[in-house]
C-alpha cells in the first residue's frame, strides 16, 4: 500500500475500513479452517454408515448349509454403496480359519485390532487409491462351522471428498456473504458515529473569522479534549487581541498628550526672547522629551511582556542571574549607577521567561530611581514561605495609601513626576500574574521601601548552575 | 468393407508377441492399414464381431488418415483374463477395451485397471451409462426373445416371459425346440440371466420351463439365431438385440420380440486402460462413436444404437412406444453377479433346473 497518499492513514474512518477488513479476513479464514475439519468429518461420519450398513447386510447373509459356509452377497448392500456413485468397492470375507472365502484376497486386514467383536473402521490403500474400510465379524456357532468370520468391505473416497468440498464450499459462500454484510453494516456503524466529528468540521468552517467565541456544539466525550483546546486557543486569540486592541488604545492616547504638550512647549520657546525664562523652558522640554522617551521605552516592553506572557515556554532560570544581567542592563541605558545586588550564596531556581523577568526587575530598579531616594538595592532571596523574592530596595518614603491601592494598575502615574509613564510597575504586575507570582511591597514607614515579585520556588536545578553564575 | 485400403487377417500369437506364453486361443488379430503413411497405431480388443466395429474404424480412419487400427477380437472370459493380467503385471494390452461383458469391464474399472477418459461427451450420457468418467457405455443392446416365423405362423409368437412360460408348460412345441446362451461360458449370457434373476420372480418358472424342455445352449447370439432361422431352435431367448436385429432386416424367417412383461438394455462398456500407449486416440474413437456421425453408423446396419437415442430408435424399429426397457446401470453393484460364492451358488441352481430332467 505505499503508493496510497498518506492522508488516507490520517483518516480514521480509513483505518477503521482497514482494521475492520482486516479483522473480519481473519475471523473468515478461522471459519473457513472450522468448515474445512468440520466438513472431512460430517463426510465420513456418513459415508462410515453406508459401509457399517453395507457389511452388515452382508454378514446377515452368511449362513451355513449342509455344513458349508454358504455366502450370498446382497445386491442391496452394494445398491447402499452405490449411492456413492463415484467410488470404487472392495470388499473381502474370511473364513475362522483365515481362508479367504470370497471378494479380494489381498485387501488389507487393519494394522491394530483392538476388541475383536466391535466393528472397526480404518484406512488404508488398496489398488493404488486410499480407501475407507470396515471390519466386521460374525460369530458362527454351528456344529461345522464354529467362530468368526470376519467382513471387510471397503470404499474409496470420493465422494466423502466431494461432500467434504460441498461442505466446505457452502461455508464458504456462507462465510463471504455473512463478512460482506457485517463489513457493509461496520461501515454504515462507523459513518454514523463518526458522523458528530464531521458536524464539528462544518461548524468551523461554517463560522466567522471573527467570531472567537467557544464552541456550544454538543461533541462526542472522545473529541471533548480537542474542542476544549480549540476553545482555550480561541480564548487566547481572543485575548491576545483585545490586549493589542487595548494596548493601540493607551498607547495613542497616553503619546497623544504628552506630545502635543512637548509640541506647545517647543513653540512657547520659539516666540519666548528671554533667556532666563527660555533656560527653564529648554529645562522642561528635556524634562518632557525624557518622559516621552521612557514612556516608548515602557509601552514597547510592556507589549513585549505581555506577548511573551501568551507565547514564551517556561524555564529553569536562576532569580540571581537574573538580577545581575537587569542591573548590567540598567546601567547599560544610563541614570542607574551605584545600584547595589544583595544575592544570597545559593541559587534560587524559579520557572519562568527570562526575558520577561529580566525586564520585570529592569522595571523594578527603574522605578525605585525614579520614585524612591538612593541608594537602591536590588535584593534576590528566598523568603521564610519558602517562595523565590526579587525586589527593589530604596530609602524613600514609599507610596501613599491609595497610590499602594492603585500599584500595578496601568498609567498609575504619578502625576507629580513628569518622566513618569505609570508603566513600569504595571510591566512588573503582569510578569508576576504570568508567573504565578504575586506583586509585594513593604516598609513605606518613611525612610525605607521595598518593592518586588514573589514567585513559587522550583527544585534546585543540576549543580552546573553554580559553574554559571560563577561566569 | 470394401473401402478400406488394408485388410490383413491373421491369427493371434504371431502379432501379440508381448504376451508370449499365455494361450488365447480364441483370440484374432485384424489390422487395418492406415489411409495415408502411419503415424500411430491405436489397438482396441473387444469382444464385439468385427463386422460390427468395422464401420465405426473406417469412419475413425477417413478422420484420421495416419491411424492404423489393430483390432483384437476375443471371447468374453478369454480376452477379460487377458486384460486382467496385463492389469496386473501393469503391461500394455490394447488403447481401448470394449467389452459387453460389463460386469467383468466394471470390475477391472473397480480394480483400478482404468484412466480418466476426461472427455466432454460423457455429460450428455445418462448416468447409468457411465462409472467414474472411466467407464462408458457405448451401446443400447436390448435382450431380446427371436422366434421362427413360420412355427408360430398360426397362433403368434410369446410376447412375453409369461406368454413363454405358459407355451413350455402348457404344450410340448417347444420340447427341444429353445435355444439360450450357455451361461456359464458366456459372460453376457450370465450376465442377462443374474438380471433375469433380480428383476422379477419370472427367473424360478423360466429355468423350470427350460429344464423341461431341454433347453440347448450356445455360447453366442449369432448361433442361436442361425438355430431359431433354420427351424431347428422355434424360440431363441436372451439373444442380444443388435445381433438379432440386424439379422431380421435380411432374413425373413425370423421375427424379433421385445418381451412387454420387461426388456433388460446392455450397453456395450469401454474404457481407456491404464498401460494405454495412445489414450488421445482411444479418447477421439470413444467421442466419435457419440457423435452424429457415430451415432449414425451405430444406429445404421449394426443396429447398436447408442445410449444417447437407444429408447427412441427401439421404439421406432419395433413399432412400440410402450416398451419396458430396463438398462443394466455401469455401477459396482454389477460386481455382486462376478462374486465367487454368489457365481457358484447361481450356476449350480441352473444346472440343476436345466439339466436334471432329460440329459440331452
Amino acid at each position: 500500500m505505499p503508493s496510497l497518499p498518506a492522508g488516507r492513514f490520517r483518516s480514521i474512518a480509513w483505518r477503521l475500513t482497514v482494521l475492520l477488513t482486516l479483522l473480519l479476513t481473519l475471523a473468515a479464514a478461522g471459519t473457513v479452517v472450522a468448515a474445512l475439519s468440520y466438513g472431512q468429518t460430517a463426510a465420513t461420519r456418513a459415508f462410515d454408515r453406508l459401509l457399517t450398513g453395507a457389511a452388515l447386510q452382508i454378514a446377515e447373509r452368511i449362513s451355513v448349509v449342509e455344513g458349508e459356509t454358504m455366502i450370498d452377497i446382497p445386491l442391496s448392500a452394494f445398491g447402499l454403496l452405490s449411492l456413492a456413485a463415484e467410488d470404487r468397492i472392495f470388499y473381502r470375507i474370511i473364513a475362522p480359519d483365515g481362508e479367504t472365502l470370497t471378494g479380494d484376497e489381498s485387501f488389507p486386514l487393519p494394522e491394530a485390532s483392538g476388541s475383536e467383536s466391535d466393528p472397526l473402521l480404518y484406512d488404508t490403500v488398496f489398488s493404488g487409491e486410499a480407501v475407507r474400510a470396515i471390519k466386521m465379524q460374525r460369530f458362527l456357532a454351528e456344529r461345522a462351522v464354529r467362530g468368526p468370520i470376519t467382513v471387510i468391505v471397503a470404499q474409496t473416497l470420493r465422494a466423502r471428498a466431494e461432500l467434504a468440498n460441498e461442505i466446505v464450499a457452502r461455508a464458504i459462500i456462507g462465510v463471504i456473504v455473512a463478512g460482506g454484510v457485517t463489513l457493509a453494516l461496520a461501515l454504515l456503524a462507523m459513518h454514523l458515529a463518526l458522523s458528530p466529528l464531521r458536524r464539528i468540521e462544518r461548524a468551523l468552517l461554517a463560522r466567522d473569522p471573527k467570531d472567537l467565541t467557544p464552541f456550544s456544539t454538543t461533541t462526542p466525550r472522545e473529541v471533548e479534549a480537542l474542542v476544549a483546546a480549540i476553545n482555550r486557543f480561541m480564548a487566547r486569540l481572543d485575548r491576545r487581541v483585545s490586549a493589542m486592541q487595548g494596548f493601540v488604545a493607551d498607547a495613542a492616547h497616553q503619546m497623544r498628550t504628552p506630545i502635543t504638550a512637548l509640541r506647545a512647549k517647543t513653540e512657547l520657546a520659539m516666540e519666548e526672547t528671554d533667556p532666563r525664562k527660555l533656560k527653564a523652558l529648554q529645562r522642561r522640554i528635556r524634562d518632557r522629551a525624557i518622559g516621552v522617551s521612557r514612556l516608548t521605552d515602557q509601552l514597547l516592553s510592556h507589549a513585549l511582556v505581555t506577548h511573551r506572557a501568551d507565547s514564551a515556554t517556561l524555564e529553569q532560570i536562576d532569580l540571581r542571574r537574573v538580577a545581575v544581567e537587569a542591573e548590567r542592563e540598567a546601567r547599560r541605558t544610563g541614570g542607574a549607577e551605584g545600584i547595589e545586588l544583595d544575592l544570597p550564596a545559593d541559587p534560587v531556581m524559579v520557572a519562568g521567561d527570562a526575558f520577561s523577568l529580566r525586564e520585570a526587575a529592569r522595571n523594578l530598579i527603574t522605578n525605585a530611581l525614579a520614585h524612591g531616594r538612593p541608594p537602591v538595592c536590588l535584593r534576590v532571596s528566598v523568603t521564610s514561605q519558602g517562595r523565590a523574592l526579587i525586589a527593589a530596595h530604596d530609602q524613600g518614603p514609599g507610596m501613599s495609601p491609595d497610590q499602594l491601592q492603585r500599584i500595578g494598575q496601568r498609567f498609575a502615574r504619578d502625576p507629580s513626576n513628569a518622566q513618569s509613564a505609570g508603566l513600569g510597575l504595571a510591566i512588573v504586575a503582569e510578569v508576576a500574574e504570568f508567573h504565578q507570582g504575586t506583586l509585594r511591597t513593604a516598609g513605606g514607614a518613611g525612610d525605607t521601601f521595598e518593592v518586588g515579585i514573589e514567585l513559587p520556588l522550583t527544585a534546585p536545578a543540576a549543580p552546573f548552575s553554580e559553574g554559571e553564575i560563577a561566569q | 468393407m470394401k473401402r478400406l485400403t488394408g485388410f490383413v487377417l491373421t491369427t493371434a500369437i504371431s502379432l501379440v508377441a508381448g504376451l508370449a506364453g499365455l494361450s488365447h486361443a480364441a483370440e484374432t488379430v485384424t489390422r487395418f492399414d492406415a489411409i495415408g503413411s502411419t503415424t500411430s497405431d491405436l489397438v482396441i480388443a473387444s469382444v464385439t464381431d468385427i463386422d460390427f466395429m468395422q464401420p465405426l474404424i473406417s469412419a475413425f480412419q477417413a478422420i484420421n488418415p495416419g491411424m492404423s487400427v489393430t483390432y483384437i477380437q476375443d471371447t468374453s472370459n478369454s480376452l477379460d483374463k487377458s486384460v486382467s493380467e496385463a492389469c496386473a503385471s501393469a503391461n500394455f494390452f490394447a488403447d481401448l477395451v470394449i467389452s459387453s461383458s460389463i460386469a467383468q469391464q466394471v470390475r477391472l474399472v473397480n480394480g483400478g485397471c482404468a484412466r480418466v477418459i476426461g472427455t466432454p461427451v460423457l455429460t450428455s450420457l445418462p448416468d447409468w451409462a457411465q462409472w467414474r468418467g472411466e467407464l462408458i457405455g457405448l451401446t443400447y443392446e436390448p435382450a431380446v426373445m427371436v422366434y421362427n416365423k413360420e412355427a408360430f405362423a398360426a397362433e403368434g409368437p410369446p410376447h412375453s416371459r409369461f406368454d413363454l412360460i405358459d407355451l413350455m408348460r402348457q404344450s410340448d412345441k417347444l420340447n427341444g425346440r429353445i435355444a439360450t446362451y450357455d451361461i456359464e461360458n458366456s459372460g453376457v449370457g450370465y450376465l442377462f440371466a443374474f438380471q433375469d434373476s433380480t428383476e422379477a420372480s419370472t427367473w424360478g418358472r423360466l429355468i423350470e420351463g427350460f429344464g423341461r424342455n431341454s433347453v440347448a445352449t450356445f455360447c453366442c447370439s449369432s448361433e442361436v439365431i442361425d438355430r431359431v432361422a433354420d427351424g431347428r431352435a422355434f424360440v431363441g431367448y436372451n439373444v442380444l438385440g443388435s445381433y438379432a436385429l440386424s439379422r431380421a432386416e435380411s432374413d425373413e424367417r425370423i421375427g424379433v420380440i421385445l418381451p412387454s412383461d420387461y426388456t433388460l438394455v446392455l450397453s456395450r462398456a469401454g474404457y481407456i486402460p491404464r498401460e494405454a500407449r495412445d489414450a488421445p486416440a482411444a479418447r477421439a474413437f470413444l467421442e466419435l462413436a457419440l457423435s452424429p456421425q457415430g451415432r449414425a453408423i451405430l444406429d445404421g446396419e449394426t443396429r447398436l444404437l447408442t445410449p444417447l437415442n437407444g429408447p427412441a430408435a427401439l421404439a421406432r424399429l419395433s413399432g412400440d412406444d410402450e416398451l419396458a426397457l430396463r438398462p443394466i446401470p455401469l455401477t459396482p453393484a454389477l460386481l455382486v453377479s462376478l462374486d465367487r460364492a454368489k457365481r457358484a451358488r447361481f450356476l449350480s441352481q441352473w444346472r440343476k433346473s436345466v439339466t436334471l430332467p432329460s440329459p440331452r
